[in-house]
């Protein structure tokens, strides 16, 4: 069985890395949690940009982020008059038993005061978190997202297909993977709602996707319509084009609709495969899905991105060979090898499998390299979805 | 160079050529493991990213691509000919196109 080496949390989880975060709750207090992280070794700032609400949803995601295992410890910096407060996220990070601290700026006395403060925390951490020692564990310790953007012909014939291949192979060693996009699921909710592990979630699948079709509805688009450009690509169906998005999360059962809204904040508590509510957006859809747990990012795109994430490792995968050509720096894996027949999807799969673990046990993606540390928080207009009856 | 088509499932009847093919090509068609399974010979043009049938198709049956059906032939395919919405038809919602017959 394959193992990867990684850092066991006092919840149990396991990181494959071992960030320091400084989470600001609101952006009042993100600039000074930016000129803080920028002082010490391994930490990094985080906040969301939904105003000063105390919307359940932005406290699941920011919550979510400091219980993800590739964080060791959190340092949650506020202004002091914000609605959702810096207890309010430390209470929720608690439980797990990881180090977390608060500081309040308008307490301290200034953003400097603040800073010599949370400067000595982190640095103290930094030196802690260097001396963790890695240590073996199954797959079934390890949570894959798989996302996509800036897709073209060559993603649902190439890259899509084999990251698919990749995800059958880790959830077959016990591996969990999860997928969202809803939007890009519309007209295959029979498809998907056919490899669910029973009813209930064969329901949840179909409830999932019918609401996203009512969004899109709601501003005038119909979202089964195929575009001319659509099938002058070679693409025949709906069904067809949303397959493409679909495969790569692989072809194993549905276990179940993870939801992070006003009433929920599922994470999977099995393995297997998991589809998620959320957004076609890229970077706020890999916060969703790291925040409901997973260690590492599959990311295909055809036409090229820079995307990397705060939190977990970003794998980029592009099908089209020009963009492998052209973006080398930005694209960790060449899957345009299946379309001049020099390798088989089975093939690249595997090979993304092994960047899996690989990037599990260290290595560096090319957007984490280059210090891309995408991050940002989603959430659904409460008013809108009310409207439409889905709250 | 030999042009090709990807078959993505082993279960699909339809294959997705990976460069524009010309009538009178053949074209190898390579399966997931990456065996060629079939050289059709193409008697129309086929564009990049489009699908021809691996095997003769009868009205009526379904279109499997991603081992999943995507749709349903409105017309006899024959084996290497081009697959799109002029033979075929959703099994769900009509397509912009000719979803005359079966639908």
């Amino acid at each position: 069985m394959t193992q990867f080496m990684g850092y066991r949390r006092p919840d149990g989880g396991v990181g494959v890395r071992n960030h320091l975060i400084v989470l600001a709750p609101i952006d009042c207090s993100y600039e000074p949690a930016k000129k803080i992280a920028a002082q010490v070794e391994g930490a990094i700032a985080v906040t969301q940009y939904h105003g000063c609400g105390k919307d359940p949803v932005l406290v699941h995601n920011l919550v979510g982020t400091g219980l993800n295992p590739n964080v060791a410890a959190i340092l949650v910096i506020g202004l002091g008059c914000e609605t959702l407060t810096v207890d309010t996220i430390a209470e929720g990070i608690k439980p797990s038993g990881k180090p977390v601290e608060t500081l309040i700026i308008q307490q301290e006395g200034g953003t400097l005061k603040t800073q010599e403060k949370a400067v000595r925390i982190l640095q103290r951490w930094s030196q802690e978190v260097a001396q963790l020692k890695p240590e073996p564990f199954p797959l079934s310790e390890l949570t894959l997202a798989v996302e996509c953007g800036g897709s073209d012909a060559t993603s649902g014939l190439a890259a899509n297909p084999a990251v698919g291949v990749a995800c059958d192979r880790l959830i077959d060693e016990g591996g969990t993977v999860i997928f969202s996009e809803p939007q890009e699921m519309i007209g295959t909710q029979h498809i998907l709602a056919r490899r669910a592990v029973n009813k209930r979630v064969a329901s949840d699948i179909y409830k999932m996707i019918d609401q996203d079709e009512e969004r899109l509805k709601a501003i005038g688009v119909d979202s089964r319509w195929m575009s001319a450009g659509n099938i002058d690509g070679g693409l025949t169906t709906i069904e067809e084009k949303s397959l493409g998005a679909i495969r790569k999360g692989g072809t194993r059962p549905i276990q179940g609709v993870l939801q992070n809204n006003w009433d929920r904040f599922d994470r999977p508590d099995r393995q297997g495969l998991w589809l998620q509510d959320g957004t076609g957006w890229d970077v706020p859809s890999v916060t969703h899905m790291v925040a409901a747990g997973a260690q590492i990012v599959c990311f295909t795109s055809g036409q090229g991105s820079t995307t990397g994430h705060a939190i977990a490792p970003v794998i980029k995968i592009t099908g089209n060979p020009m963009t492998y050509q052209q973006m080398e720096d930005n694209m960790d894996i060449n899957a345009s090898t299946i379309l001049d027949g020099s390798e088989s999807l089975n093939s690249v799969g595997q090979r993304i499998y092994e960047s899996i673990i690989d990037t599990a046990n260290g290595k560096k993606t090319k957007a984490e390299a280059l210090g891309y540390r995408d991050y940002i928080v989603f959430c659904r207009s409460r008013a809108a979805e009310h409207m439409l009856g889905h709250c | 160079m030999v042009k090709k088509a990807i078959q993505i499932d082993e279960k699909d009847n339809v294959a997705t050529t990976t460069g524009e093919v010309d009538p009178g090509e053949q074209v190898e068609v390579i399966s997931p493991d990456g065996k060629v399974i079939l050289k059709p010979k193409v008697s129309e043009p086929i564009p990049f990213g489009h699908k021809l049938a691996i095997k003769h198709i009868k009205k009526g049956e379904d279109i499997v691509k991603y081992g999943e059906v995507i749709g349903v032939a409105t017309q006899p395919v024959k084996t290497g000919a081009w697959v799109n919405t002029h033979n075929v038809g959703s099994a769900r919602m009509p397509t912009k196109g000719k979803e005359e017959g079966i639908l």
